[in-house]
């Protein structure tokens, strides 16, 4: 199959994706785009398959056949000048519990080689509204604020690129004040979100468009303007046989 | 430049954690003690036990402290999935495994400079041995080699601390039979040329064993 040369506008770009776990489609040939500036909410229940893709397209997993470009380079080519601009907000924090919330920031900016550390440091600390706490470990941090921490390593670098992946888990009011400046930063200087979750109010309340992820397929996409808030959750429950 | 300083970043990161938790020496250190204690109740300080029985338990004491104590480099790297956050970083797999590489082969040699004292002097041996130094050296790195490789592959099996035993013991048993045979020379304060051709031999493994492990690592990462 000849591969398609994707548009330079697209900063996300999946075709034909598919994975396998044993015998198992985890996911059945998505093809998917996410132009610069957008925030592309993915829902779906509990094995549609979110996960797997999200971690696809943050190169955590390698596909079993299809093709990923982020930013326009193909995720086979460049693995680490793209891993250098895209970012994952995950179940998990990806954080050190033994470590200060500082000692993890100054750990992750190293590895990234990021500029003005400190002051770096500085300003993602305050934007989470963790300065108080930023000599505090991890570990003694309530699961909220370590959410928080979560969000401030996964923009310490500055990535053009955002996945989440269900990251209201856990999260208070403040840090969901935080993700949506933070969506509104990355989309404002022309960069790409992707976040899948279960929570179809927040979720829409984020999103420029959609898609409805289940068994593995894309089952309905569409985009804010086409989409009614109210009947929704009709749409929601139909395409994924719940209702 | 940008490799090395990565590298003992990840090193920097596992020293900090190893201090605030002391999990990893302690366990191994005590493990280590005991084996020698033991040994020495049971052989004491007889003639001859400097070339017949004092190499075999000084290895036995470091290597299977060392299987514990590989067993919890990765753990560490579970929790939270910190590993995928490693993961995540710009830079090589190699990269992520000699920054845990330098960790474990560190955490050994602490271990083997507390123990190995305690071991000279409950066996009536002299204490300065650079001979022996050298040695415990070199078949710490190619123990720390291998059990960091091993690791990373036992962290996602369900019975990870019987796994690793399996995987790692067969694999270092050419390291362990030549630091033995080396040792014995050197407690017996024999020449050189006695100790040479063993010291070669954990030489080209150490070297075997890293670049395999180099080559590999990226596969049991994201396999």
């Amino acid at each position: 199959m000849s591969e398609k040369v994707p548009a330079s506008s697209w900063a996300v770009e999946v075709q034909g994706l598919t994975k396998l776990f044993g015998n198992r489609h985890a996911l059945r040939g998505i093809d998917l785009s996410v132009s610069r500036g957008e925030c592309l909410v993915v829902f779906g229940p509990n094995g549609a398959g979110k996960t797997t893709l999200v971690k696809i397209l943050s190169m955590l997993v390698k596909p079993s056949s299809g093709n990923v470009w982020l930013g326009g380079i193909n995720i086979r080519e460049k693995p680490a000048q793209i891993r250098r601009k895209i970012s994952l907000v995950g179940h998990q924090t990806f954080l050190y519990h033994n470590l200060t919330v500082y000692e993890n920031l100054k750990f992750y900016g190293k590895m990234y080689d990021v500029p003005n550390l400190e002051q770096r440091i500085k300003e993602v600390i305050a934007w989470v509204w963790l300065e108080s706490r930023r000599y505090d470990r991890v570990g003694t941090l309530s699961r909220g604020l370590q959410q928080r921490a979560s969000i401030a390593r996964a923009v310490l670098h500055n990535p053009s690129i955002l996945f989440l992946d269900e990251p209201e888990v856990g999260l208070d009011p403040q840090a969901v004040t935080a993700i949506r400046d933070i969506l509104g930063n990355i989309n404002a200087v022309g960069g790409a979100v992707v976040m899948t979750t279960h929570n179809l109010g927040q979720g829409l309340e984020f999103a420029d468009s959609v898609v409805i992820l289940n068994r593995g397929q894309i089952v309905y996409r569409a985009s804010k303007q086409e989409i009614n808030r109210e009947s929704f959750p009709q749409v929601y429950d139909r395409c994924t046989e719940t209702g | 430049m940008k490799v090395l300083a990565r590298i003992l970043v990840i090193f920097w990161k596992d020293i900090l954690t190893e201090l605030r938790t002391k999990e990893i020496v302690t366990l191994v250190l005590v493990f280590a003690l005991l084996v020698v204690v033991i040994f020495n109740f049971a052989f004491g300080t007889r003639t001859g036990i400097e070339e017949l029985v004092a190499p075999g338990i000084l290895w036995v004491a470091l290597t299977f402290g060392g299987v514990l104590g590989f067993n919890r480099v990765f753990v560490v790297e579970k929790e939270n999935s910190c590993l995928e956050g490693l993961m995540l970083c710009p830079v090589d797999r190699s990269v992520i495994y000699w920054g845990k590489l330098v960790g474990s082969f560190t955490f050994m040699l602490a271990v083997a400079v507390v123990i190995t004292p305690i071991f000279l002097v409950l066996f009536n041996l002299p204490l300065f041995l650079p001979r022996l130094a050298l040695i415990i050296v070199l078949a710490a790195l190619g123990f720390a080699a291998v059990g960091t490789l091993f690791s990373a592959i036992a962290i996602n099996t369900r019975a990870r601390d019987m796994m690793l035993p399996i995987l790692f013991l067969p694999v270092v048993v050419p390291v362990i039979v030549a630091a033995v045979k080396a040792t014995a020379p050197v407690l017996a304060g024999r020449p050189w040329g006695d100790v040479l051709t063993w010291l070669q031999i954990i030489i080209v493994f150490d070297v075997i064993y890293l670049v395999v492990a180099t080559m590999v690592f990226e596969f049991v990462l994201e396999e």
